[in-house]
């Protein structure tokens, strides 16, 4: 191990400051990080591929197999695009080479980032490094356990329904869903368009507002991306004075809540009011009934269409055919695993003719309901808290042969996803050993007020957040 | 029973804005393959459309132009299929919020004016190109396989589509002349058929005439220019008529018009009909047109067309102000009218001799061309003629010209054909004994002895005088 | 709210999936079931709702037209499973 460097402890900002003031080379630390990988990566596989050689002059960075990089295969996690490699950077990726970050290697992902527990990869599941019989959660599981297993220092991921914020709860590390448009997607394989956000990584609430602050902005290449409003804060408060937290009645009401995860849940707004922060009860009547279904129509809808160019003309392997159709048919078949298989069919069910008016028609009307519900609550409020996952890191195969079971993990994340709301997930306590993550959602552009409030609790809870068993 | 046919247009015509419609690759012919593609056109996992903004504009200065309303708020929709010219296995097109509706565009016809509705104008990206390898002719029936091109997928087009207004080939014909004139004086497209950069379908039905029901219509595809165009409808309406009054029924079917033989084929029915599952495009915001852009498009527009038709019809007659306005020759007509020239006169001139000499009207100096109309029947027609062809050069006077006088004098002419009446008594005899059609033949023996000065119809006076007595 | 095989088969068709007789029957189990959640939906009366598409309150997002450098040969076809002559090329579609 190189001196002074332990990857399991060591903060982006650490890292930063080390390779700034001297201490340790880039090329140092990229080996540091590919040593652990070597160490403890065929215990987690988080990674799908690394890079030896690092290319910038600042700290490694982990990517989501589901960034386009150029000269390196991305397969998203899938077959049907085993041995693509791009010949352009997705945006995201060019801005942290821009600002001098080395790629250390790409992360596991569910396939087409479908999935909640990284089971649904094609190239073997992802492991959680508190308990590797356990899934690291998804569909973002790979980024997370090489945060939190030491395998790297931040990284960044993507969060459709909740695939960065979910495995950075069930791994216990820190995961920031953006307000949509401010990060662009540019490069980033589809899985839905109008809810997929590309999002930062790491162990600490400051680390990630850095990241974020790195790739945020208008993208000339997106032109659903906009400029920030106000730039992005590194917090450095230690209280919540004057903070009104909302903790919607109808999220914590659900049964599918584990009493873990609901004890760690109420000590932390309880110390959150310690904080001087106000907690109170609202009311988000329908978002929590209704967002599950309608994001499981919407987001299947826009796949179905994002996932029609993988037909083995350009780019993938290709499956024989006769004609062209057949060709297409069977390469799809080959390609896709169950998961996308069936978002495919149910999207493309939900759009068809016939059937859109009840469904996706119906579903985009939901939408709006739940944008209004978030909207009036914002009004009394500057954030809403809830548990980020109803459960903590569950064992590899428990929900795999049952897709229902698995979709309700995202049961506290859809909606505000769906509302293109910004959300936080910040360790804040145990439950049997397991992390449990805090979610805290803000209105559009909110992402300072987000990493105050996180970076305090964070601070006041002081919790140790390497993995108990890799502890020395 | 007499029927009338009911005719809509579906018109694709080509922007010839420097980039392509959703990405900014460069939009133009003749490249080597796959040379003007990047991750967007090309479909890379990733990619992301970002819209034309000088594309944007163009569609709302054409349905300006075809008296539309501009949507306040258009939105792009995706158009699902797989095909190898498709590389996202979408179109990204506009549904049911397009750029333009509820327009019309006036047509003359000789018994009046005829409005045809313009049902909506939109945008939408072109495909790339299927080059099908092997099999027969090169035509998709069995090709060995497929190559593709993606060098035109992405080109801004603009999909136009009428009501069922039309009612005759005749003025699908004028409409098309008219609508293709428009297109390219707003300078948004060259709109030749023969390149590709204008393309039309026509959907035909037909019903008994004065009721006003909608009959099965049947698409006709794949014509090369508005004369073709013009013979498919009324192949395709003839067709449908010989079906109702046999006792059948006209069963929807898309044809392919072949010119040459005349004759209608139709296309293999798909196996399912077509499910596109349109929807919102989520990768591109809606498109609200500004109101003082929209505004500034509208006092841009220049007199169309239409509009010069209907007010040279006035003076002239609206059969030779179609003619002028849509072959663009209407400026240099009112200009040598201006310099002094009969109306009619130019305006013949201009739509016959000019055009058949292949003059660029835009290089002509019409007060020239003004003396050379008034000189017409004074001067010798080979001089004329000559003078004509050379109209268009730079420099050019009449005066040589129309100073020629064409020699009608009769003590003149009367030498020169006894002469030719002399040299010729077999066709004298043969004349005299009934061949009428001979006299042609003693006039032009005429004119080749003077060199074309002599005046044609003080020969002919002279010839006939001189073979009757 | 079962789908029946037959359904399933055109949604596969549409979509171009080559699906084998035993997806067939898995897919009809799992979708008639996943359906049956989403159909919650329809609960909802919601004919005065207008429909959101774009999470963002964003209209006019463009580029002006400038051309950029188109990618070069050798990157178009890196990835081609079969080309030839610099074009991609497929089983006939007929």
């Amino acid at each position: 191990m190189t001196a002074g460097v332990d990857t399991l402890r060591l903060t982006a900002e650490d890292a930063l400051g080390l390779v700034e003031r001297g201490e340790v080379s880039a090329e140092e630390l990229h080996g540091a990080y590919l040593d652990a990988i070597g160490e403890r990566d065929p215990e987690l596989h988080a990674f799908l591929r690394t890079v030896d050689e690092p290319e910038g002059s600042s700290i490694p960075i982990a990517l989501k197999d589901v960034i386009s990089t150029r000269g390196v295969e991305t397969t998203a996690g899938s077959k049907i695009l085993s041995g693509y490699v791009p010949v352009f950077d997705a945006t995201v990726a060019a801005r942290c080479k821009a600002a001098g970050l080395t790629l250390l290697g790409k992360t596991n992902t569910d396939e087409f980032a479908m999935g909640s527990s990284t089971e649904n990869s094609a190239f073997g599941p992802s492991r959680n490094p508190w308990d590797p019989s356990r899934v690291p959660g998804g569909s973002g599981g790979g980024t997370a356990a090489a945060v939190s297993g030491g395998l790297a220092p931040w990284g960044l991921g993507s969060d459709t329904g909740g695939s960065i914020k979910q495995p950075s709860a069930l791994c216990g590390n820190v995961g920031l869903r953006p307000t949509y448009g401010t990060v662009s997607r540019y490069g980033v394989v589809a899985f839905a368009s109008s809810l997929d956000q590309i999002g930062p990584v790491a162990k600490t609430v400051r680390d990630v507002a850095l990241l974020y602050r790195i790739v945020s902005g208008r993208d000339p290449c997106d032109s659903t991306t906009v400029e920030l409003p106000a730039p992005v804060e590194l917090p450095t408060a230690e209280r919540l004075d004057g903070l009104r937290i909302g903790v919607p009645r109808q999220a914590v009401a659900l049964e599918a809540i584990e009493p873990g995860v609901r004890s760690a849940f109420e000590a932390v707004l309880a110390l959150a009011e310690e904080l001087g922060a106000h907690v109170d009860e609202c009311d988000l009547p329908l978002s929590f009934e209704y967002g599950l279904p309608c994001y499981y129509l919407i987001a299947p809808a826009e796949a179905s269409s994002n996932l029609a160019r993988y037909d083995g003309v350009r780019y993938g392997p290709r499956s024989e055919g006769e004609t062209y159709r057949d060709a297409v048919e069977r390469t799809r078949d080959d390609g896709f695993g169950a998961e996308p298989k069936r978002r495919i069919m149910l999207g493309t069910y939900a759009l068809s003719a016939g059937y859109y008016d009840a469904y996706y028609g119906q579903a985009q009307k939901v939408r709006t309901l739940i944008v209004r519900e978030h909207a009036t609550a914002f009004e009394s409020f500057d954030v809403l808290a809830t548990p980020t996952s109803p459960t903590v890191a569950f064992p590899i195969g428990d929900k795999a042969a049952d897709p229902l079971a698995m979709y309700a993990c995202d049961l506290l994340t859809i909606p505000s996803c769906l509302a293109g709301l910004p959300g936080l997930s910040v360790p804040c306590g145990l439950s049997e050993g397991l992390p449990v993550g805090l979610q805290l959602v803000g209105p559009q552009f909110a992402e300072n007020a987000l990493f105050r409030a996180g970076h305090a609790l964070e601070r006041a809870l002081g919790l140790d957040l390497v993995p108990e068993r890799l502890r020395t | 029973m007499t029927w009338e046919p009911v005719i809509g247009l579906e018109i694709h015509v080509q922007l010839k804005t420097r980039t392509k419609m959703f990405c900014r690759c460069p939009v133009g012919f003749g490249a080597a393959p796959n040379t003007q593609t990047c991750p967007v056109c090309l479909g890379f996992p990733g990619a992301l459309p970002v819209p034309n903004r000088t594309a944007i504009e163009w569609v709302v200065k054409l349905g300006l132009a075809l008296g539309c309303e501009i949507a306040p708020r258009a939105v792009f929709a995706r158009k699902n299929y797989f095909y190898p010219d498709l590389p996202k296995g979408y179109q990204i097109s506009q549904y049911d919020l397009p750029s333009c509706i509820d327009g019309n565009v006036i047509v003359p016809l000789p018994d009046g004016e005829h409005a045809v509705g313009i049902v909506r104008a939109h945008l939408e990206e072109d495909a790339a190109k299927n080059v099908h390898v092997g099999g027969r002719t090169g035509r998709i029936g069995g090709a060995e396989y497929t190559l593709v091109d993606y060098n035109r997928g992405g080109t801004p087009l603009v999909e136009i589509v009428t009501a069922p207004d039309i009612h005759s080939a005749e003025e699908a014909k004028r409409f098309l002349q008219l609508l293709r004139q428009t297109i390219v004086e707003l300078g948004i497209s060259d709109a030749e058929m023969e390149k590709g950069t204008l393309r039309v379908d026509a959907n035909v039905s037909v019903r008994p005439a004065g009721s006003d029901e909608l009959r099965t219509r049947c698409e006709i595809k794949n014509m090369n220019s508005f004369t073709h165009i013009a013979r498919g409808i009324e192949a395709e309406v003839e067709r449908q008529i010989a079906v109702w009054e046999s006792g059948g029924e006209v069963e929807q079917h898309t044809y392919d018009f072949d010119v040459a033989t005349g004759t209608l084929t139709p296309r293999r029915a798909k196996e399912e009909a077509d499910d596109y599952r349109y929807f919102p495009e989520p990768d591109l915001v809606p498109v609200e047109p500004p109101e003082d852009i929209v505004d500034r498009l509208r006092s841009e527009l220049p007199e169309l067309p239409a509009q010069r038709i209907g007010r040279i019809g006035e003076t002239l007659d609206h059969e030779r102000a179609l003619v002028l306005v849509t072959g663009g020759l209407d400026p240099l007509w009112e200009a040598t009218v201006a310099a002094g020239a009969d109306g009619v006169a130019a305006s013949n001139v201009i739509a016959n001799q000019l055009v058949g000499a292949g003059v660029d009207p835009g290089a002509v100096a019409a007060n020239e061309l003004a003396k050379l109309v008034e000189a017409r029947d004074r001067i010798p027609r080979s001089a004329f003629d000559e003078a004509i062809g050379r109209v268009g050069e730079p420099g050019f006077s009449a005066e040589p010209y129309v100073a020629q006088e064409v020699v009608s004098d009769t003590a003149a002419l009367e030498p020169v054909v006894d002469a030719i009446l002399a040299a010729n008594p077999g066709q004298v005899e043969q004349y005299r004994g009934g061949k009428d059609g001979l006299l042609g033949f003693f006039v032009g023996q005429v004119m080749k002895e003077t060199k074309g000065q002599a005046d044609p119809r003080a020969v002919n006076e002279l010839v006939r005088a001189k073979l009757a007595g | 709210m079962a789908i029946t095989k037959d359904q399933v088969l055109h949604v596969a068709r549409l979509a171009r999936l080559d699906l084998s007789e035993a997806e067939v029957e898995q897919l009809t189990g799992e979708l008639g079931a996943i359906l049956d959640a989403v159909s919650k939906v329809s609960e909802l009366d919601l004919a005065d709702v207008p429909p959101t598409s774009h999470p963002l309150d964003l209209v006019n997002s463009w580029a002006e037209d400038e051309p950029h450098d188109s990618l070069p040969l050798e990157d178009v076809l890196r990835n081609a499973p079969a080309s030839e002559r610099d074009m991609f090329r497929v089983p006939p579609t007929a």
